[in-house]
């Protein structure tokens, strides 16, 4: 469908930072184009300068509408900010409602700011499959930060820590109690604690809680899990909010960010195999005929999934 | 060799200062059923703000939903934007109070379609995947 020479012109608009080749390029990546592995290899090397802000929590917590403010605290402190919102996909109609944008209407149209509303196409753990390569696409645009938001995650959507260099959990008083907030997952990944709508009543209550609960574990020594109280409607806390992501980004800097960035490339490694050979795999036996003839086998209950996939996979390794 | 996942990307949007959004949003839910991404702004939209988020959200198609009786005023602005930005390649189309008299001149401006109170969300639902496929 793309000229190389469209490729190249849409890649030199990223890196001046032009909002509509980001767009266009994050829809190539997004849809899986065939220049799609050809835009993350040129882009690829631009990337690594920009800090990542994970924001995630349940449904409700004030995700979209923290952002916001986030945001532009942000502004005010002369940063570019970028933005991938990620909201569900249906699984049953495929279809999307994207409407984290309501919330940050005052951002549109500040040039300094580009939003990009992203669905999850049923990915699995609260992030689309291609929201950490159109992070990369806005870090190498040249945004100072760049925010993801996960979709209103549950208890166990914790791939942010994947793509994100400070995680930000945010909950809202009155979600649960302090059983909570001891149990695996989600409450683990926070790099930073925020119970939103702190004007409400219990809203200290639910702070202590997590406070508690974070203290019966084994804590980094370095970097101690702060528990802040923010109101996005008030404005309140906003700005502790914002000294405590760049006093966490400066304490990963300190060393953390180098173990980080060989981990997360790890990681980036590890899927793009997984999909590579899957994809290798899947498309040569659907070219013989085989995968059908396994896919009916086991629909028959002739054979069970693992065992198919042992055989075929042992076929494939006799005849490269 | 790559499976490729292409979606229609729709970008509902309400300019002016509309007091409520329940046809707007009962459009977006039957576009969402239909398969398509649709990404929604709430209310009070002015011109820019719409042409620039259909920017950044690299729609295919926006849908204006008007009440107020200003779309002589907005829509031939957000038109404009559009083709300003280099947009000329998303498809436009309108719904909500709109007296049939006025269809005429929003169409020389480049909306493709004026839909009234009433249309059936099949109907739009088939405008729009055949809008995208010309």
């Amino acid at each position: 469908m793309t000229q190389a020479s469209d490729v190249q012109r849409l890649i030199k608009g990223v890196f001046r930072g032009d909002k509509r080749a980001i767009a266009k390029t994050i829809t190539i990546i997004e849809n899986n184009e065939p220049e799609a592995q050809k835009i993350i290899s040129l882009i690829y090397p631009r990337t690594g300068k920009a800090h990542i802000i994970g924001i995630t929590g349940p449904p409700g917590a004030g995700k979209s509408t923290l952002v916001e403010k986030l945001a532009k605290e942000l502004r005010n402190r002369k940063k570019t900010v970028g933005i991938v919102a990620v909201d569900p996909t249906s699984p049953f109609t495929g279809g999307a409602f994207l409407g984290d944008r309501v919330r940050m209407q005052d951002l549109s149209l500040d040039e300094g700011v580009y939003i990009r509303s992203m669905a999850t196409r049923n990915h699995p753990g609260g992030l689309a499959r291609a929201t950490k390569d159109a992070v990369h696409v806005l870090d190498a645009s040249g945004k100072d930060d760049v925010i993801v938001e996960t979709v209103g995650a549950g208890q166990s959507e914790v791939e942010i820590v994947k793509v994100a260099h400070t995680v930000v959990v945010v909950l809202a008083p009155g979600l649960g109690d302090d059983i909570q907030a001891i149990k695996a997952g989600q409450m683990e990944i926070g790099d930073i604690f925020v119970v939103n709508k702190g004007d409400r009543e219990n809203a200290d209550k639910a702070v202590s809680d997590i406070k508690g609960a974070l203290e019966l574990g084994s804590q980094d020594k370095e970097w101690k899990t702060p528990v802040l109280k923010t109101s996005a409607l008030t404005g309140e806390g906003i700005g502790e909010f914002v000294e405590t992501i760049e006093k966490h980004h400066s304490h990963l800097k300190k060393g953390a960010l180098e173990a980080q960035r060989k981990a997360t490339a790890e990681i980036e490694l590890i899927e793009a195999l997984k999909q590579k050979i899957t994809q290798t795999i899947i498309y040569d036996l659907r070219q013989k005929g085989e995968w059908v003839r396994a896919t009916e086998k086991i629909s028959a209950r002739e054979i069970d999934p693992y065992s198919a996939a042992d055989n075929l996979l042992k076929r494939k390794a006799k005849t490269p | 060799m790559s499976t490729r996942e292409k979606k229609i990307r729709v970008l509902i949007a309400k300019p002016g200062l509309d007091s409520h959004d329940r046809g707007a949003k009962i459009v977006a839910r039957a576009l969402r059923d239909a398969g398509m991404e649709v990404i929604y702004t709430g209310l009070r939209q002015t011109p820019e703000q719409i042409a620039e988020t259909a920017l950044q959200e690299d729609v295919d198609v926006i849908g204006l939903s008007i009440l107020s009786g200003a779309h002589m005023t907005l829509f031939p602005k957000v038109m404009q934007l559009l083709k300003k930005k280099g947009m000329t390649d998303v498809k436009v189309f309108a719904g909500g109070i709109i007296p049939e008299e006025d269809i005429p001149a929003l169409k020389k401006v480049g909306i493709k379609e004026v839909f009234g109170p009433g249309t059936p969300t099949t109907t739009l639902i088939e405008y729009v995947r055949n809008s995208v496929s010309k």
